[in-house]
């Protein structure tokens, strides 16, 4: 039987969150389908590494040990994952939509000649008929991502060609232990053979690789900013209601095409997925790729001028104003009470 | 020495104005119905290479764009900031490709116009987010790739340093060339059309446009000036396998597009006063959601 394969990200020698994630994902994938997860992971040093895997379920370990794996670079890793991928013949491939996982899915997929959907939001299994063919597909991997500026949702599949494969983003699938009794089995991959045969063209001069310092995943309040706060001095003062609060500050993907906010700060789609206790939307109309990354939040408060504002409707309360009226009160008011 | 880079460049539709009538019933994008801009972070790509043709004496700046006859437009607004000539991939049997059908064609275009030392393109165009075509490409002709380039730091015959911006930090890598680049966002921003250039290149036609011109001075005179000549690239230019291109050559299908609907909540509606923001807060604090 054909399997579901997750490549497993190495960052710091620890296994980058997404991709036990992943892992968690394909478990549920696997049952449906009948078929065990594996697990490729690539580094210099992964001694151990299989401690940190096997809790999220992964069967079977492929694991390519050699000095020239890291740090990543496209072509050796892509080399050495190709190899596992046409050996084993996963039936799915999915991969951390992470800047690694994003320079690397598109090269091995042009290389097998494979459909990719990126970013995806959620992978469901399902069946499919060809409308031009007639011919039907059973047991499919439904590739389901917001498109088209977030006006439409998209399902994807890839009826002909293996493996089927999706990148998906930090935070989306939902990170679950498997049984305490789950065991894994390693396989190791001779890597040096490969590896000898490609060359090095690209060589890692400097790296400033800066610890996350920005933990918007692990935060339970989290005061998110759109393009309505207008200026990166507005999200000084939505730091200070995360300050105040214990909270994390978000923000839309607007607000951070307009310099207001840093990357890492990004809620959405194409940023990180967050299930806060409490999720405070200040100047963000809400499209749909910002909904996907934050919906789940417990409970979610609007700050907005619009009344209309499609993030209203999914909001539990909806706050009419401008949040640099707003949020002076909030924080007054939370000082005054929380003494 | 030659120098010869080719730019990747994509018209988009501007997905922030989108309309009702812009999604055809195959669930392919109805690009007709929509304003067209320049890929914003191709535009990064393209300064790029400007600021390399600067330096490198002998060097010159291709744009190659697929799309259909209106993306020509891409071609002559790169000439407006100092691009030299550009090719137009376009037939309506590369319609309706995935990732990798276009980064299949585009990979034939690139080898069409060969002698490249450098392909530069954005690391991800708008309509779709993929970030999938530049990789994609640099696969197909078998060269390295260096994503999300946020400055080229130095190139050379034959060598190019660049500094990648990534999640968390920055790497500078060195590359032996020919190499693919994506430049990110980040990046210098693109610098404005040049009027002497607008004037220069403005009836910048590609073979079909001047069909439509019934203007024989226009066509004239456009047909005497080779720089005005943007070529144009369709199936029968391009050693492509037919199986490889367009809609059957794109292993991903979409099987079902999904309007949007919102399930509205029931959601409590306040206004900004004092009382109503006291209560809230005391009702959070209550319910231990604050504090």
């Amino acid at each position: 039987m054909n399997n579901i394969c997750v490549y497993c990200e190495i960052e710091d020698g620890k296994v980058a969150d997404v991709s036990l994630e992943l892992i968690s994902k394909s478990v549920k994938l696997a049952k449906e389908l009948g078929c065990s997860v594996e697990a490729a992971v690539l580094g210099g040093n992964l001694k151990g590494i299989e401690d940190q895997i096997t809790p999220s379920g992964a069967d079977i370990i492929y694991k390519a040990e050699d000095k020239k794996l890291e740090p990543y670079t496209t072509i050796p890793h892509a080399a050495v994952f190709e190899h596992i991928i046409r050996e084993h013949n996963p039936q799915i491939v999915l991969v951390g939509a992470t800047s690694v996982g994003r320079d690397l899915a598109p090269r091995i997929a042009s290389s097998l000649k494979c459909g990719l959907t990126a970013d995806c939001t959620d992978l469901v299994i399902g069946d499919y008929t060809d409308q031009k063919t007639g011919k039907e597909y059973k047991n499919l991997l439904y590739q389901i991502r917001p498109a088209f500026g977030g006006n439409i949702i998209a399902t994807i599949v890839n009826p002909e060609t293996r493996p089927q494969m999706a990148t998906v983003r930090e935070g989306v699938m939902k990170k679950e232990p498997a049984e305490k009794s789950h065991k894994s089995e390693t396989v190791k991959i001779d890597a040096s053979k490969i590896l000898n045969s490609i060359g090095t063209a690209v060589k890692i001069i400097e790296r400033h690789i800066e610890p996350r310092k920005i933990n918007l995943g692990g935060a339970q309040i989290i005061v998110a900013g759109g393009f309505g706060v207008g200026s990166k001095e507005g999200f000084v003062l939505l730091h200070e209601l995360a300050k105040v609060v214990g909270g994390e500050v978000g923000a839309s993907r607007a607000a951070v095409d307009a310099g207001f906010a840093e990357h890492a700060r990004q809620v959405g789609q194409t940023g990180v997925t967050v299930r806060p206790k409490l999720y405070i939307a200040c100047g963000i109309s809400g499209a749909i790729q910002h909904r996907a990354g934050m919906d789940g939040s417990a409970q979610i408060i609007s700050i907005n001028t619009d009344p209309e504002a499609p993030i209203n409707s999914i909001a539990d309360v909806a706050i009419t104003g401008d949040l640099l009226s707003v949020i002076p009160k909030m924080i007054k008011h939370y000082k005054e009470q929380s003494k | 020495m030659a120098f010869r880079i080719i730019v990747l460049a994509k018209q988009v539709p501007d997905t922030r104005n989108i309309k009702e009538d812009a999604m055809k019933s195959d669930g392919t994008v109805n690009r007709a119905a929509l304003p067209a801009i320049y890929n914003p972070e191709d535009l990064n790509a393209l300064e790029q290479a400007l600021q390399i043709k600067e330096k490198i004496k002998d060097s010159e700046v291709i744009i190659v764009t697929m799309g259909p006859a209106r993306a020509a437009d891409i071609i002559r607004e790169s000439m407006y900031r100092n691009a030299d000539k550009g090719y137009l991939i376009t037939d309506r049997r590369f319609a309706g490709a995935d990732t990798l059908a276009t980064s299949y064609v585009i990979s034939k275009a690139v080898e069409k116009i060969g002698d490249y030392d450098l392909i530069i393109s954005g690391r991800q165009a708008i309509d779709g987010d993929t970030a999938q075509v530049g990789p994609q490409t640099a696969e197909k002709l078998n060269i390295p790739q260096i994503t999300y380039a946020e400055e080229i730091l130095s190139v050379e015959k034959g060598k190019i340093t660049v500094k990648r911006r990534l999640e968390r930090g920055v790497e500078v890598v060195e590359s032996t060339l020919p190499a693919l680049v994506t430049v990110h966002g980040s990046a210098a921003p693109c610098r404005p059309k040049n009027a002497r250039l607008l004037m220069k290149y403005k009836h910048a036609k590609t073979p079909s446009e001047l069909q439509t011109i019934d203007d024989d001075y226009t066509n004239q005179s456009v047909r005497n000036k080779p720089y005005l000549n943007i070529e144009e690239l369709s199936l029968d230019d391009l050693s492509c396998e037919e199986c490889k291109i367009g809609l059957a050559g794109s292993p991903t299908k979409v099987k079902k597009i999904d309007n949007v609907i919102l399930q509205a909540k029931d959601s409590r509606v306040l206004k900004d006063s004092e009382v109503e923001i006291k209560n809230l807060i005391t009702e959070l604090i209550t319910n231990h959601t604050l504090g």
